[in-house]
């Protein structure tokens, strides 16, 4: 793909300020201290409007807002298994569709629908009911928040939890190293279905993530939003790190923020000289007891990951490791 | 901010739903904290960022014109709402300008 080809998408959102001021999503919600999935559900809802219906897979977001007899949500909310989230989206998704032919809801009435689920829900259990909803092209948007483990019922291991990395079912000792494998490369796997719009985003980076949340609900047919959030309970750092983590996540290459929007593929954070990945496994206490021949090697794969991401895009958008 | 005494189950609705939205603004996560972030209006230059990363929403715009000690004039304020912050510090360390400090709380 020549860069000539790369038209210029529409930026919603290009300062702080112009971000809407209307909280969607209540305090008081029990959330962690510092757990960044408040600033990414707010940015959702911020991005998506009154108008929406948030369809949730169970997880920590689902647990900690609606706590008897409270709720967080400012908008209509369902709670659904790990397994039929995204099932259930699309059958509100059809049902609003019929409601509007038959004329009880106004047919240019907007109505946006959000599947919000975790890393366990979308990698490991929900994943057939979402690789259902991309097939059949339900116009829904699937949020995935990735905290990288099982963190709501006491961090076990996930689809999603990267190479070496402690858990209470992968612990790191004299036999293992903590988790044997590698991360899925779940945004991939969705875009191989072939949907209008897939991205990865990082909280880090707000007005990034809210442009993807808002070109996500505007595309026809499915779209998938991949957002890492770093939890200060499983990945054992001080809560105050939440937002320098994700951002060292992005500046180190373990992240990229890229889009995958019809066939143009875009990296839309670029990093002109990546840091050493030691910087971002040294902050958190599930990396601490990696030898330098694993930092080593986790090194190694994120240089080959960012090699082969600058031959998708075809120029050098991730830059080499300053020293 | 005292939490509201619960209803007894025979006060429920049909179904134990939930009839009022963001209902959980009336909890009080306030004493979570063990740092206590203030910030210092003067050093502000309002970049919003603290608004943008806190978590708990725990931001708010105050309508109110602020004028620093060095003569530059703002329109608004952020004030924080400390019956919803829980003290995580993401807004001290965010802070480009270091305008938040951290105090312990004390009883």
């Amino acid at each position: 793909m020549s860069s000539a080809q790369v038209k210029k998408k529409p930026k919603y959102f290009k300062t702080l300020p112009q971000i809407p001021r209307t909280e969607l999503f209540a305090p008081g919600h029990g959330l962690c201290a510092g757990c960044t999935a408040g600033t990414i559900v707010r940015h959702l809802l911020k991005a998506a409007g009154p108008n929406t219906i948030l369809v949730e897979a169970t997880g920590c977001v689902e647990v900690s807002t609606t706590l008897y007899p409270y709720t967080s949500w400012r908008i209509p909310w369902l709670h659904l298994a790990f397994e039929n989230a995204s099932a259930a989206a699309s059958g509100v998704e059809a049902a609003i569709k019929v409601l509007k032919r038959k004329g009880y809801i106004d047919p240019d009435k907007p109505i946006n629908i959000v599947v919000l689920g975790g890393d366990g829900g979308t990698y490991d259990i929900g994943f057939q009911s979402l690789s259902g909803m991309l097939e059949r092209g339900h116009k829904v948007m699937y949020v995935l928040y990735d905290n990288e483990a099982y963190m709501n019922t006491g961090i076990q291991r996930s689809g999603s939890t990267p190479k070496y990395a402690w858990t209470t079912t992968t612990p790191a000792g004299k036999v293992w190293p903590g988790n044997l494998r590698n991360k899925k490369p779940i945004a991939e796997i969705v875009a191989a279905h072939r949907i209008p719009y897939v991205a990865t985003a990082n909280p880090a980076y707000p007005l990034d993530m809210l442009n993807k949340f808002k070109r996500g609900l505007e595309v026809e047919g499915p779209s998938f939003i991949h957002v890492i959030q770093p939890c200060p309970t499983g990945w054992r750092f001080d809560p105050r790190y939440g937002i320098k983590i994700a951002r060292l996540a992005t500046e180190t290459g373990m992240w990229i923020n890229w889009e995958l929007d019809h066939d143009e593929f875009d990296v839309t954070v670029p990093v002109k000289r990546r840091k050493p990945v030691r910087e971002y496994l040294k902050m958190q206490g599930r990396f601490k007891h990696l030898t330098e021949e694993q930092i080593q090697e986790i090194q190694r794969m994120v240089d080959e990951e960012v090699a082969r991401i600058n031959k998708l895009v075809g120029r050098e958008v991730i830059g080499p490791v300053e020293e | 901010m005292a939490e509201e005494k619960l209803p007894a189950w025979n006060e429920l609705p049909p179904g134990a739903v939930i009839l009022e939205p963001g209902s959980s603004e009336k909890r009080y996560t306030g004493d979570w904290r063990i740092f206590r972030p203030v910030l210092n209006q003067d050093k502000c230059i309002r970049c919003l960022l603290c608004w943008v990363y806190c978590p708990d929403d725990a931001f708010y715009f105050e309508d109110e014109p602020y004028v620093t000690s060095k003569g530059r004039k703002y329109k608004f304020s952020l004030k924080i709402n400390y019956d919803h912050c829980k003290g995580c510090g993401i807004c001290v360390e965010e802070c480009p300008v270091n305008a938040i400090d951290f105090v312990e709380e004390v009883k």
